[in-house]
């Protein structure tokens, strides 16, 4: 310990001062002070939307700032794109990662390396991937192609590109996010090493075994600002946990629960359901669970652990083994339309790119899900009076107040989630499927769209509710499941539980620790 | 009140942006127009005759108007066979082949059945025709439902095999006894009536009913809707529960039928008889037509218009100029480069 | 029908199948740097009317190759324009050039129909000197036939052994990536077609000058859009192109071939024999999801991060 703490008295290698970026509607980062050192492995932990991932684009020149500066060795230097990055030895290894799938291993490589000859001389090339691979055991088949490589083994051709091309400070976004559990081990003896000779590492995550696996310092960012920047040594899991999910006040009167009775048909049942997660889909593995009449089951998991594929596992989108029942029926592997007449209904997580078109009209849009129901001379006509007068009634009963005749497009993410919500819940839901239902609402219409589900479910519907706010979970809840890499890892009542409890699970530390013992 | 207002002002800019359309096409026409006229002037002919002579024979002559109707026929019809799986995200560019399909099928009929009135044929050959290209445009429809292969490269491939369907059938089997390269003409009740004393056919004015129910089936229909919605956002309709690979291989299929209409239309009402290798990229036209129009029905038939004004010109160009009929292509393609280019000083202001 | 007759139609298969190859390995190019350029047609006749009128005018048949390869190049530079500057669509950018090919291909070469001109010399095929006049006349081929192979391979080495080459295929499958290595994608896409329209260029010089000795209007058939499907059939390598192009134009070879056995095939079924190979390949490769093709072909590059 006493060593690392000699290294941090160094001089600073980088340092970004008040650095504030804001996208339509989001503010992103947060006036934000960061200091990152020579010899440490530094981890940028927070929620997903916390604002790492920008901060941390804006250092490698991918984003420029609204305001703030960045200093290189205590002197201010200007990033205006990756290559004034990489022109002060910063290299980035992005989330979804960059590599060319149909290029081989080291023609990805030499593609970065500086004073590359005209003509190419592979071995030479090999060679120097050699070199590295074997010094830090990133052991890779050069002549590979990169198509052919696990994503692990990307993530190693990734980190080679960066050491190869020069970089001393490598920012690494989430790198562990699709990592099988031996793969992160080896990868965190990599960090050590590098870090032993010099290098800098940032580590974006929100999993905390990886931040006391490896990490020096820890900088914690909530909604874009920084809460606060520790050593390891000063602090456990519990402390980080409630930076990270500080307790949010929401003046929400807690709904009452009603027992639910599991005695009937649920809703929907999984059982044994599984996919194959196609492309850069996450795998859903022996999903097992089941909704009744009149049930709240929430979801609980930092996004990106199968939230999305358990959504359209649903709906119908993707098909999967296993078995699916709606209300009794075997629905497994039928397509969306059918299974949207069994009375589903659906509320993504991005409206505009999953339930909206976004050059419809609201009210065009909210005729989309049910156009048969609207038809007027066997479908040679819209009765477009009836679909207002259906729409306003959708708007009155929950109490929105959306614009009829306005493209989907130009309107505000809180309005465009209303007439969504609007829209869904006036199809007499059987099973509501919600994701992240109030992201993007103001408290007023969050708690509207919340008192919608309680009205569904009041009215014996079930919903399966996807969320990331742990408060909004415990509060509607009547059961909980927790989502980790594609896996269910734990079912609670919010009774018998705690916000720590799933902190952990959602996390992955608690996985962790079950594999140790 | 407000929303009174608020019309008013939509109003004015839509005015605006009119007006300003307007100037955009001017402009547009004028390049043209002068790049074409340094073409005709290098190869030694008057220019402003030449442009005189096109104008007052297209525009200025009953039976030059009626050829720009003649020609605009098989154009309307190929564009409007990109344009409805345009809007559904799909890109045809087998208006060609459809057409070749086309015209080979309704042969068929008409070869097969001519000791048929009039009035039994030619409702045979028009389906027949639909059929082939539908037969055509179902290919591509089919692999891009199932994911297999991109619709544009099966189009393309299904081209430059059609052409070669028909040459098989006319050389091998269908050739009059006088030519080796295309049918006997076809008997008086395989042919579309012909109106006004003129090369007009029956297929303009079913090419005007399709363009004016593809202007009906988008505004007000359930499909149209439902169309508009996979254009819109596919991944969206897909998850509001529109079947969208039905929706693609119809659309296609349908696009194909008109297609191959126009191959229909060509045989039996402009030709008389098959020919192999008829089409000089009629289906390929209409691939732009429908491009430059953004597969609007209005626009379509305007671009149309004046695509077939440039053509006939080009045609009476030949005969008193001496320039091979070919040339006038290079006024299209001005024409097309042109529109592609965008040119800054034309774009139109983005609020 | 005899071997001679055979050798015979072999030989007008390598005769046509030359033009052919030096297109395709053109389209290699463009395809390998995201462009599909549908646009050949009208480049391979602009060159094949240009050159052959050159060759006429000065005598000078090598004159005339040289020229038509330099206009192939810079007609490219107007879908390069359009398509790489302007952004316009690939698709449409190609078609207009197919038509504006036709015009002025016609307009070039309208007083040069029929017109003779001095032909390249036809040099033996190593060891066939010394057969029987009749079969050695088969085998005399002028040097572009000799060089097509070479050519194939120096793209082929380009392509895959050079800075350039990996620089021009990251270009295809990923600009924003090749961007981040500090490339041009616009400049190399420019580099791509000005290179690749010379190819197409000298493929139609060789069907004017040296093959048909002739010009006539839309002589290229179709070559161009061969090409394309030659390329996707070839998996986007230019060796491979070789056995493509052998096999398009050999079909015919195939054909009367068939016919001397007496089995009477018709030559356009034959001919729609590649077509339909290259779709099937296609289906097979998605249906295994493997795919060959430039990830980012026909797509519009935006330019990097501002």
């Amino acid at each position: 310990m006493g060593d690392i703490n000699n290294e941090l008295d160094e001089r600073i290698l980088v340092s970004m001062q008040g650095i504030t970026k804001t996208f339509p509607g989001v503010l992103a980062n947060d006036n934000i002070d960061l200091d990152i050192h020579p010899y440490e492995i530094h981890a940028l932990l927070g929620e997903n939307g916390a604002g790492k991932s920008t901060l941390m684009k804006i250092l490698y020149g991918f984003y420029g700032a609204d305001s703030g500066e960045i200093y290189y060795q205590g002197k201010p230097y200007q990033i205006r794109s990756p290559h004034d990055a990489r022109g002060i030895q910063i290299g980035m290894v992005f989330q979804d990662l960059n590599l060319i799938p149909a290029l081989s291993v080291a023609e990805n490589i030499a593609l970065f390396l500086p004073n590359l000859p005209a003509v190419l001389n592979h071995q030479q090339i090999n060679e120097q991937i050699e070199d590295v691979s074997k010094r830090y055991s990133l052991h890779v088949n050069p002549n590979a192609k990169v198509a052919n490589l696990s994503i692990g083994e990307q993530q190693k051709v990734e980190i080679l590109k960066l050491l190869l091309s020069d970089a001393k400070l490598l920012i690494l976004d989430e790198p562990t996010r699709v990592l099988a559990p031996h793969e992160l081990e080896g990868l965190f003896i990599v960090l050590n090493k590098l870090r032993e000779d010099g290098y800098a590492i940032i580590l974006i995550t929100h999993k905390m075994n990886e931040v006391f696996s490896c990490a020096d310092r820890i900088t914690v960012l909530r909604k874009g600002r920084v809460v606060n920047t520790v050593l390891r040594s000063e602090v456990n899991e519990n402390d980080l946990i409630e930076m990270m999910f500080a307790k949010r006040i929401t003046s929400v009167e807690t709904p009452e629960k009603q027992a639910v009775d599991r005695s009937g048909t649920p809703v929907l049942e999984l059982s044994s359901v599984s996919t194959t997660g196609e492309g850069d889909a996450i795998k859903l593995d022996d999903i097992n669970l089941q909704i009744f009449p009149g049930e709240i089951l929430g979801v609980a998991g930092v996004s990106g652990n199968g939230q999305k594929e358990l959504s359209d596992l649903v709906l119908g989108i993707i098909g999967s083994s296993g078995k699916k029942l709606i209300n009794g029926e075997n629905v497994t592997n039928r397509s969306i339309p059918v299974v949207r007449k069994k009375g589903v209904v659906y509320i993504p997580e991005n409206p505009l790119m999953m339930a909206a078109i976004p050059f419809m009209t609201v009210l065009e849009n909210f005729a989309l899900t049910n156009t048969a129901s609207y038809i007027r001379f066997g479908g040679l006509a819209m009765d477009w009076g009836q679909i207002h007068k259906d729409a306003l009634a959708a708007q009155e009963k929950l109490g929105f107040d959306v614009p009829l005749y306005t493209i989907a497009k130009a309107l505000s993410g809180g309005n465009l989630q209303r007439s969504v919500i609007a829209r869904e819940m006036s199809r007499q839901p059987e099973l509501i499927v919600a994701s992240y239902l109030t992201r993007g609402l103001d408290v007023q219409s969050a708690n509207a769209a919340r008192k919608a589900l309680i009205r569904a479910r009041e009215s014996g519907a079930g919903v399966l509710f996807i969320s990331e706010d742990l408060d909004e979970l415990f509060k509607y809840c009547d059961r909980m499941v927790v989502l980790y890499q594609g896996r269910i890892v734990g079912v609670f009542t919010p009774e018998e539980t705690d916000i720590y409890e799933i902190g952990h699970l959602m996390t992955g530390s608690e996985v962790l620790y079950a594999a140790e013992e | 009140m407000l929303q009174k207002n608020n019309k008013v002002d939509q109003k004015n800019s839509k005015l605006d942006k009119v007006l300003n359309q307007v100037l955009r096409y001017v402009g547009m026409v004028l390049i043209v127009l002068i790049l074409f006229g340094l073409i005709l002037l290098i190869s030694g002919s008057d220019p402003i005759k030449s442009y005189q002579d096109i104008f007052s024979y297209t525009l200025g002559s009953r039976y030059g108007f009626t050829e720009v109707i003649v020609s605009m026929t098989p154009v309307l019809l190929t564009a409007l066979a990109v344009a409805l799986p345009t809007r559904v995200g799909l890109i045809n560019v087998g208006g060609e082949g459809q057409l070749y399909m086309g015209a080979c099928f309704a042969t068929w009929g008409a070869l097969t059945f001519s000791h048929l009135p009039g009035w039994v044929l030619l409702p045979i050959m028009i389906l027949l025709g639909m059929l082939g290209g539908a037969v055509w445009a179902f290919i591509p429809g089919l692999l891009k439902s199932l994911g297999l292969v991109n619709e544009t490269i099966t189009t393309l491939l299904l081209n430059s095999v059609a052409p070669m369907i028909v040459a098989f059938f006319v050389y091998g089997y269908w050739h009059s006894p006088m030519d080796t390269n295309k049918t006997a003409m076809f008997v008086p009740a395989a042919r579309l009536p012909r109106f006004f004393n003129s090369r007009i056919d029956l297929s303009f004015f079913i090419a005007l009913a399709l363009l004016i129910l593809f202007w009906l089936l988008l505004k007000y229909t359930r499909w149209g809707m439902e169309m508009k919605a996979i254009l819109g956002n596919a991944q969206a309709a897909k998850r509001n529960g529109i079947p969208i690979n039905r929706y693609w291989i119809i659309i296609m299929c349908a696009g194909g039928a008109i297609a191959g209409l126009a191959g229909m239309a060509q045989v039996s009402g402009f030709f008389g008889v098959l020919m192999a290798g008829f089409s000089r990229g009629v289906g390929f036209m209409g691939f732009l037509i429908s491009w430059m129009s953004f597969g609007d029905p209005l626009a379509i038939f305007i671009t149309s218009f004046v695509i077939s004004v440039i053509m006939t010109g080009g045609n009476y160009l030949q005969l008193t100029v001496g320039l091979p009929f070919a040339v006038i292509n290079i006024l299209l393609a001005f024409t097309l480069f042109i529109v592609l280019a965008k040119p800054v000083f034309l774009q139109r202001k983005v609020a | 029908m005899s071997l001679l007759a055979i050798l015979g139609v072999l030989s007008s298969a390598i005769f046509s199948g030359t033009s052919l190859l030096y297109t395709t390995l053109g389209e290699t190019l463009h395809q390998r740097a995201g462009i599909v350029n549908l646009g050949l047609e009208g480049i391979m006749l602009i060159s094949a009317a240009t050159g052959y009128r050159v060759a006429v005018e000065t005598g000078n048949p090598y004159i005339g190759i040289l020229v038509a390869m330099i206009v192939g190049g810079l007609t490219n530079m107007i879908i390069g324009f359009l398509v790489v500057t302007r952004k316009a669509n690939q698709l449409a950018s190609g078609l207009a050039t197919m038509f504006f090919g036709f015009g002025l291909s016609a307009l070039i070469g309208r007083d040069y129909v029929g017109v003779r001109i001095t032909p390249l010399p036809r040099i033996p095929f190593p060891g066939t000197a010394n057969l029987p006049l009749l079969f050695a006349s088969l085998f005399r081929f002028d040097f572009l036939i000799y060089l097509v192979i070479p050519v194939a391979v120096l793209i082929w080495w380009l392509l895959f052994r050079t800075r350039w080459g990996l620089g021009l295929r990251a270009v295809g499958e990923n600009a924003d990536t090749a961007f981040a290595s500090g490339r041009n994608p616009f400049w190399i896409k420019y580099q791509a077609l000005g290179i690749g329209g010379m190819l197409a260029g000298l493929g139609a010089a060789h069907l004017s000058i040296a093959y048909t000795m002739n010009w006539s209007q839309f002589m290229t058939g179709g070559r161009g859009f061969i090409a394309v499907a030659l390329v996707i059939f070839s998996k986007w390598h230019p060796l491979r192109a070789i056995g493509g192009a052998l096999l398009f134009s050999g079909a015919v070879a195939f054909q009367l071939m068939l016919q001397s056995s007496g089995v009477r095939v018709s030559p356009f079924l034959l001919d729609t024999i590649p077509y339909l190979i290259t779709l099937l390949v296609l289906i097979i490769w998605g249906g295994t999801r493997k795919h060959a093709a430039p990830a980012s072909l026909g797509r519009v590059y935006q330019g990097g991060q501002q």
